[in-house]
Order: C-alpha cells, then sequence, then structure tokens
C-alpha cells in the first residue's frame, strides 16, 4: 500500500481548491448588489444581500414579457432534465433489447446505423429538426423540447453493450419459466440493468440541464424558458446606462448548478453500490 | 411424469453445420438417462432441443403423448437446472423459486407451500430470503435444482450442473441429485462430459460422438460390452488399453503370446481393462511390459509401459514390487475385440477347453 504523505495531500488540497475557487466566488458575489459589483468586481467575501438577491430571482417575474419567474425556469430545466434523461433511457433500453434478444433481418446493419448517427451531433440536424416540429406545430412545448433529442445512439450502444454481458442462460430459464418477452424485459433486465440506468441518467440529465441551442430555437414563449437561457437574458438588458444584474446572473448560476450536483452525488451512491453489489 | 420419445432428431444450424445425425431415443416415465460423450459431441444441443431453447431440424420430440417440437419451452412442461446455476441475481432464493409458478398464476397459496417444500427437501429453508450471491456454490446448486422442482415438471432436463463445483462437492450432489430423483421419480435427462458421473447417476447411459450415438446401455452392461473403440477409451477410468493385435487359425496373438479365441480373422484392436491385467505366476505365458512411468493412487499404483511398441497401462495393488520388466497375463475371459478399420465391437467365444 502506498503511504500518503502530506506533500501528495497539499497537491490534492491545490488541485480542489482551484476547482472550487470560480464556484465559489460565484456564490459569494451573487450575494452583493448589482452596483457594488459594478464597482468593486468579483467577490470572495460573503456581502449583505442574500435573501434579497436569491428572493428576487426566485420569484420576480422578468422577461420582456414580464412573466416569468426563476423559480418557473428552474421548473422548465428540470422538465427538460429529467424528461430527457428518463426518455433517452426508456428508448435506448427499448432499442437495445430489440438488437440484442430478437433475432430480425439487418439487426447488426441496423445497430451500426444507429451507432454512425454519434457522428451527427445535434448541430448538423439542427435545421430539418427545427422543420419537423414547426410543421407539428411542436414549437413552444414540452414535447418539442425534448422528443427531438430522445433518441440517443450512446444509450443504445451502452445498453446492448451491458445487455450482451448476461448469460443466455438467464434468458433461456426465463423461458422455461414462462416469463414473455415483456415479462422478461420488466422481470429481470430492467432490475439487472439498475447500475446502468443509473450511469447513463447521470450523464443525460447533466447533457439535458445543459441544453442552450436547442431550446433557444424551440422557444420564443418566455414561460419555455430554460435556466440556461435566462441567465443570458439577464445579461442582456445592457442598454443605455443600465447596469446588469450581476448578482442575479451568479445567482441563476450557482441555482443552475444545484441540480445537476444533486443528481451526481444521489445517483452515483447507487452506481457505486450496484458496482460493488454485483454478482461475480 | 412421462416418457419421453426422441425420435430421429436432426440437428442442422443455418450454415449447413450438423450437430446431431438422427438421434432416436426411447425414455421410460420414471427413468434416469445420462448424455455422455467429449465436447462438440451433439449432446448439449439434443438436450437443448428436448427443452426446446433449439428448433429441431428433423425427426420428432414427444413427452408423454403430445409432441412437442413446436412448443414454447414453457409449454412443455419441463424444468431445466443449468451449469452456471442462471439463477436471477436480483431475486432472493424464495423469489427464484417462485417466479415460474407466479408465471403460470398459481394460486399464492400453492406457491408457498410448494417452494416450502422443495426448501425442506433441499435443505436450503434459512436461505430463503438470501439472494444468490450470498450462497456457496452447493447452495446455488441446490436453489437451481429447487426451481426445478417446485415446477412438478413432467422431465428434468440437466445441463452439466456439477462442472462448476469442486471434487468433492460434486461427489455428495452427485449422490443428491440421484437420491431426489429416485424420490420424486421423475424422468430425467442428464447431460454431462465426466463419465464417473455418467456411470454413477445413469440409468441407462447413452454414449455420443459426433452427433451420432455409439452405444445406449446400462452402465455396467457398457462398460463390460463396449460397443465401439470409441466408448472403450470413453468409458472407465483409467481408459481401455487399445492394442494392435492379430487374430490367426483361431489364435489371438499379442505380444508373442497366443490365446485361443473364435470368431475373428486378420488385424484386430484388442481391448484390455487396466484393471482385468494382472502379474502372471510363474511359468504361465506372459508378455512383458517395460515401465516407463508409475501413478501412484493411494489404493492402488496406475503403471504405464510399454510392450513390445505399444504403449499399455495396468492398474496393480501397491504392495505389488516393481521391477524393469513385469510379466503380465492376458484375462481370457476379459478380452474385448474391435474390428481394426470400423472400430465396432467383434462378438468372440473363448473356447472352453485349453
Amino acid at each position: 500500500m502506498h503511504r500518503t504523505r502530506p506533500f501528495d495531500h497539499l497537491i490534492l488540497i491545490i488541485g480542489a481548491a482551484l476547482l472550487v475557487l470560480p464556484v465559489v466566488v460565484a456564490f459569494m458575489t451573487s450575494t452583493y448588489t448589482a452596483a457594488q459589483i459594478h464597482t468593486g468586481g468579483l467577490q470572495i467575501l460573503p456581502g449583505g444581500n442574500f435573501t434579497e438577491t436569491y428572493s428576487k430571482v426566485l420569484t420576480q417575474k422578468g422577461g420582456f414579457t414580464g412573466q416569468i419567474t426563476g423559480a418557473r425556469m428552474l421548473m422548465n430545466s428540470m422538465i427538460l432534465g429529467i424528461g430527457f434523461a428518463l426518455g433517452k433511457i426508456v428508448l435506448s433500453m427499448m432499442a437495445a433489447y430489440a438488437i440484442v434478444y430478437f433475432r430480425f433481418r439487418f439487426a447488426t446493419i441496423m445497430f451500426w446505423v444507429i451507432f454512425t448517427t454519434l457522428l451527427l451531433p445535434l448541430e448538423v440536424r439542427i435545421m430539418p429538426s427545427y422543420g419537423v416540429m414547426s410543421q407539428l406545430g411542436l414549437l413552444n412545448s414540452y414535447t418539442g423540447l425534448i422528443v427531438p433529442l430522445l433518441a440517443s445512439a450512446t444509450g443504445t450502444f451502452y445498453f446492448r453493450q451491458f445487455f450482451k454481458s448476461i448469460p443466455d442462460e438467464l434468458l433461456e430459464a426465463a423461458r422455461i419459466d414462462g416469463a414473455g418477452p415483456f415479462k422478461f424485459l420488466i422481470d429481470v433486465i430492467v432490475p439487472l440493468s439498475k447500475t446502468m440506468i443509473a450511469a447513463i441518467f447521470i450523464i443525460m440529465f447533466v447533457y439535458g440541464w445543459n441544453q442552450y441551442l436547442w431550446p433557444m430555437l424551440m422557444t420564443t414563449d418566455e414561460s419555455f424558458f430554460t435556466l440556461m437561457r435566462g441567465i443570458k437574458s439577464i445579461l442582456q438588458v445592457w442598454i443605455g446606462s443600465q447596469i446588469p444584474d450581476y448578482n442575479e446572473a451568479f445567482a441563476l448560476a450557482v441555482l443552475a448548478i444545484i441540480p445537476p450536483v444533486a443528481v451526481v452525488v444521489i445517483f452515483q451512491r447507487w452506481f457505486i453500490k450496484g458496482l460493488t453489489e454485483s454478482d461475480k | 411424469m412421462a416418457s419421453i420419445a426422441i425420435e430421429n432428431v436432426v440437428k442442422t444450424y443455418a450454415g449447413g453445420n450438423t450437430a446431431v445425425h438422427g438421434v432416436s431415443i426411447d425414455i421410460k416415465d420414471g427413468e434416469f438417462i445420462v448424455l455422455v460423450g467429449p465436447s462438440g459431441c451433439g449432446k448439449s444441443t439434443l438436450l437443448r432441443m428436448v427443452a426446446g431453447l433449439e428448433s429441431i431440424s428433423g425427426g420428432d420430440v414427444r413427452i408423454g403423448d403430445r409432441k412437442v417440437n413446436d412448443l414454447d419451452p414453457a409449454d412443455r412442461d419441463i424444468a431445466m437446472v443449468f451449469q452456471n446455476y442462471a439463477l436471477y441475481p436480483h431475486m432472493t432464493v424464495r423469489e427464484n423459486l417462485a417466479y415460474g409458478l407466479k408465471n403460470r398464476k398459481t394460486p399464492k397459496a400453492e406457491i408457498e407451500a410448494r417452494v416450502a417444500e422443495a426448501a425442506r427437501m433441499l435443505e436450503i429453508g434459512q436461505y430463503l430470503d438470501r439472494k444468490p450471491r450470498a450462497l456457496s456454490g452447493g447452495q446455488r446448486q441446490r436453489v437451481a435444482m429447487g426451481r426445478a422442482i417446485v415446477r412438478k415438471p413432467a422431465a428434468f432436463l440437466f445441463d452439466e450442473p456439477l462442472s462448476n463445483l469442486d471434487a468433492k462437492l460434486r461427489v455428495t450432489m452427485r449422490a443428491e441429485i440421484r437420491k431426489l430423483q429416485k424420490r420424486l421419480g421423475t424422468t430425467s435427462i442428464y447431460v454431462t462430459h465426466d463419465q464417473l458421473e455418467a456411470m454413477t447417476l445413469a440409468d441407462r447411459l447413452v454414449v455420443l460422438n459426433a452427433g451420432r450415438i455409439e452405444q445406449i446401455g446400462a452402465p455396467l452392461e457398457i462398460y463390460h460390452k463396449p460397443a465401439s473403440t470409441f466408448v472403450a477409451s470413453f468409458i472407465g477410468s483409467p481408459a481401455m488399453n487399445l492394442v494392435d493385435a492379430r487374430v490367426e487359425g483361431g489364435m489371438l496373438w499379442f505380444g508373442g503370446v497366443s490365446v485361443p479365441l473364435a470368431g475373428a480373422q486378420g488385424p484386430v484392436t484388442l481391448g484390455l481393462r487396466a484393471e482385468d491385467l494382472r502379474l502372471a505366476a510363474p511359468g504361465e505365458a506372459a508378455v512383458q511390459l517395460r515401465i516407463e512411468h508409475v501413478e501412484e493412487l493411494g489404493a492402488q499404483r496406475l503403471v504405464h509401459g510399454m510392450v513390445e511398441d505399444q504403449s499399455l497401462t495396468i492398474a496393480l495393488s501397491p504392495d505389488i514390487p516393481l521391477t524393469d520388466t513385469l510379466p503380465i497375463a492376458l484375462p481370457r475371459e476379459r478380452l474385448h475385440l474391435f474390428d481394426a478399420v470400423s472400430g465396432k465391437r467383434i462378438e468372440t467365444r473363448v473356447p472352453a477347453f485349453a
């Protein structure tokens, strides 16, 4: 065993401090008023404006229409993040289940077709996707926000690899036990995939939460704005002599960090538990 | 409870490979049949066709009086025990046992009663609420058997169930499977590549080679009268010695010694079991065995050596002192003769006189 020496700790501490510092600065700065920030710059010590800033950000109606609050944007982001992650998991699990457990013509080709879409990022197909959604009349709706992003080659690929590692005998035992394809999926595959689902949920939730381009295209109605757009729109009010509400932007940014961090912390525990408990 | 009829069953894979060539076996109700053979002989494929996990390319499988060729595994009224147990890792032992019954919509009380009965029979009662990963290999194998028992199927199918266990446990589990099967009286098909397991378990053995049946018979019958050189070398440990010999004018010649024998002519393959060979008494006709190496097994020792240019193994008591060459007498009642080309058994008679 390697003995940990003080020097090692020093490096770790410096590294951790370096990574945490921007977040601390953002949080501390958000507790000042906009004017103080404008004159004093970034802050490392707590200011006295915490409650005011955060309650204003969360509850005050703002935006061009004056209809949208920070809480609403938080909810929108949540709906997008969770809907996106769950949708991707359900869809890619079913796709992988079909590819691995059903014999149909061109299954391998199908898989590779799905897999090559990994090479095409959202930006490449963003115009046609927008066109389709607009013709379906799904602009400014949660469906329009979430559905076009659901098809996931990454998720399908991970689940396929995982399903392939499940011994065939389990399927055979289930067949003899009288479980049909649907029962086998629900009773055996899904519980066994728990760790995999947790891992993919982490990745996909963060990915969905951080979406910026697609929500910006899809939504013009402010009641569908996500946090990411909200932060941006606060900084866009720099007209005339008005000072941008830096403190609010920082506060929103801090709020925007919390859910992904929470998701990672919660699911990581399950994830590790699953890894250590797994059979052989 | 049912008989199983396997009639001219053929398995041809999509690539044109034929794994099983027209195999027929009649299995009586309550019989314990062991399919034995080297890897790749088609024994597992045959079992999986009976189970319904592989499609049947030709011929019929009947369980009871139903033809089951096109039935789902679940509808064939069979239960299978797998080599790697195939327990559902996320379910407790109880749930594992109950799963098949639950899928068949068995009433709850009945499930509980059957699980309790199986658990008592297999002595796994105290593990019912554990997950399979918390069990040892032997315990897992019991659970796997429990899963078969609770279903009360017409037949048990075992696919090398003991291969993953250590040698000692294998012996105990072997005895338990045998006892259990006798007690329940359920028709069973058991696949193994271990000839010892095959000998000890079977009511009747089926020796398979390259997708064909070499011989079907009771274990002792096969041991004493192997139908071919393949069976002779596969059943029995150490493997039967197979040496080249000649029959001329009613005399079998081997190693410069002749034994009167009728029923064959020309070059033959002579089969000699190591345990049938013994030291020659002084003055008795004997072949000379030059010792090459000796394996000490404790109760006996296996002496490997050469007679002229052919190798021969003999099992001797450890009390017999070893010299460089040993005179070995041929057991006239225990000679196995096989056709030198086809390897098929030649029925011979040892003349009463001489």
